[in-house]
């Protein structure tokens, strides 16, 4: 009897799932089907699922009208750069807090957490001068600054779990086995925590790759990442939602494609320190 | 060599003295045991002798050169954790081979030694495994290995035995002791057991909060523990402390008498009635409550069989009353 039970309320959880997975697939499932319409069935009333003039045009239209290439590979350079700058500082930053910690670690871990909260567009006028003024405006070196420290606060607090999780009985071992520091991060640190790394490090592509207010703000032509791309498609004449469909699936594909095949390391990573 | 010297070496923690000062030295080659209750601060003296931790004030001399400020990697000591500390992605190999690695040993010269190593210690056939596919045992040799390749000037163990189980660590003790027979290096040796205190060490250091109670052989501390705290730690079943009458009869405040050193008489001496008895074999051990000095602990002969409610008479044997003064120390 027990074991019918629990067999119902499996199949409940595993429908609620699917529908709650199906449900926040469901737009960019739409945005695809979309994308090979043309744009009279794509406005057509009521929508249609699916319809029956498929075609490229969208896609070819797209790729003549703009330089996506560009857009893409400035979209590679700023997340990943921004991502491995922010490792750069965030492992240092992490290990201190998790093995050396002082009175205030947890207060300034807080802090750091709370200025992602902190709504964007409330700095948007002094980073706007800033990056106006030092000429970072519009290059990929400033994007990489800007999404680094905007996701700095969550790299350190990523690492700061996995680091808590790792004896530092080991890293002690390292020093007395004659290691420095930097070693002591390089061969014993690091390694035991390329899972957690890995993890946070995907997390922040991800993150960097989908950010849109600062890379469409602080861009004009020559650092606009793919964000800028899908911007450039809504037009003052209107919004063409076939094409805008097309560069939107351009734009995601590849990240959809990096977290299909990640997906188990992002999962692990996310849940990781959750249970142990 | 391996000769350290303690000199007025304190720990504080904010407000808190964990070690209010200590004055010790080691001789090259000594195996000397840090025993004490938890909490007595041993493992804190341990680290800062290793450099894991900073002391507040004193100095810490190793080989005649002043180590208090030197990190740990540069005091030449190597150290085995109660953990292990093993590197878990590395193979046992690697693991051993880290410390070589760190100090830029030609790597024909750091295999060679690696071998050595786990030739003396049965890890041969380890080698290529990771820490994870070992037993307690085993890891705990490899964490010895990576310690004795480096040729340190002290190996420093913090409670290496305690995550093993009793019969291995009966034996993990036993080549530990060989070890230092066949290597001849200090080691320092950490630990709240008194059994592995008592048949490893050449000098026990007994220590209780921060401070050192008494320093000396296992058996000068088992037959003169120079206060009461020592009395009643070293030595299992520990020292039975009367005081009262019995105690003021012979000067002392304190008497204390060994469960080995009361017999069991016909007649006489104190008389009291068997609280519990535990037939070991070997050894009975017995707790009876008497009217003149309370409840007492004996360990008897195998051969002798009581059972609770029975009325005894039990006389310390001659020579054998410790006697400690008002201020616990022990009188002359």
């Amino acid at each position: 009897m027990a074991r019918a039970v629990s067999t119902r309320r499996k199949v409940f959880y595993t429908a609620a799932a699917w529908s709650v997975a199906l449900l926040i697939f469901f737009p960019v499932f739409w945005t695809i089907l979309t994308s090979f319409k043309t744009e009279a069935s794509a406005v057509a009333s009521p929508p249609q699922l699916f319809s029956a003039d498929w075609t490229l045009d969208n896609y070819a239209e797209v790729w003549g009208r703009s330089d996506y290439p560009r857009f893409f590979w400035n979209s590679v350079v700023i997340s990943v750069g921004s991502t491995l700058l922010g490792l750069i500082i965030a492992i240092p930053a992490a290990w201190s807090m998790a093995f050396v910690p002082g009175n205030r670690t947890k207060d300034l871990l807080m802090w750091m957490l709370s200025t992602k909260m902190m709504p964007a567009a409330a700095v948007l006028i002094p980073m706007y001068l800033i990056f106006q003024r030092t000429g970072l405006f519009d290059t990929r070196t400033g994007l990489v600054l800007a999404l680094m420290l905007m996701n700095l606060p969550v790299i350190v607090w990523m690492l700061y779990t996995y680091f808590k999780e790792i004896p530092s009985e080991i890293l002690e071992a390292a020093r007395m086995d004659g290691a420095s520091l930097g070693k002591e991060i390089i061969y014993v640190l690091t390694p035991m925590a390329i899972p957690g790394i890995a993890s946070t490090m995907l997390l922040n592509i991800i993150l960097a790759w989908n950010e849109a207010f600062w890379t469409i703000t602080l861009t004009t032509v020559n650092a606009a990442p793919l964000s800028a791309f899908i911007a450039s498609f809504s037009a003052p004449q209107g919004l063409f939602y076939a094409k805008l469909s097309a560069a939107s699936t351009m734009a995601i594909a590849p990240i959809l494609i990096l977290g299909w095949f990640s997906q188990k390391q992002l999962v692990r990573g996310l849940t990781f320190g959750a249970v142990k | 060599m391996g000769k350290i010297v303690l000199n007025a070496v304190r720990k504080s923690f904010g407000e808190v003295d964990v070690i209010p000062g200590v004055d010790l030295t080691i001789e090259d080659g000594e195996f000397v045991v840090f025993v004490g209750p938890s909490g007595c601060g041993k493992s804190t003296l341990l680290r800062l002798i290793a450099g894991l931790e900073d002391t507040t004030s004193g100095a810490i001399v190793i080989d005649g050169a002043d180590a208090t400020a030197l990190p740990p990697a540069k005091r030449g000591l190597a150290m085995v954790f109660q953990s292990y500390a093993l590197y878990p992605h590395m193979t046992v190999r690697k693991n051993i081979m880290f410390p070589l690695k760190m100090a830029g040993m030609e790597i024909g010269e750091a295999t060679r030694r690696a071998d050595a190593a786990a030739k003396v210690l049965n890890l041969t056939a380890y080698m290529e495994r990771r820490p994870g596919q070992l037993s307690g045992g085993q890891r705990q040799r490899v964490a010895i290995g990576r310690a004795i390749v480096r040729e340190p000037a002290a190996f420093l163990f913090d409670e290496p035995l305690s995550n093993l189980d009793a019969a291995l660590r009966v034996n993990m003790r036993q080549e530990i002791t060989e070890l230092h027979q066949s290597l001849k290096t200090t080691m320092i040796y950490v630990t709240h057991d008194q059994v592995e205190a008592m048949t490893m060490a050449d000098k026990i250091v007994v220590l209780n909060a921060g401070r050192i109670e008494q320093v000396g052989s296992p058996l000068a501390l088992y037959n003169n523990p120079g206060n009461t705290f020592v009395a009643g730690f070293i030595g299992s079943p520990k020292m039975n402390l009367i005081e009262g009458p019995e105690a003021a009869a012979l000067g002392a405040t304190t008497i204390g008498v060994r469960p080995e050193h009361l017999s069991v008489v016909s007649e006489g001496g104190w008389e009291g009635v068997v609280g519990l008895s535990e037939h070991l074999g070997s050894d009975t051990f017995l707790k009876v409550t008497t009217d003149r000095v309370g409840t007492i602990n004996v360990r008897a002969g195998g051969e002798v069989i009581l059972r609770p409610g029975d009325r005894v008479h039990l006389a310390p044997q001659p020579g054998k009353i410790h006697r400690f003064g008002a201020d616990g120390k022990a009188m002359t």
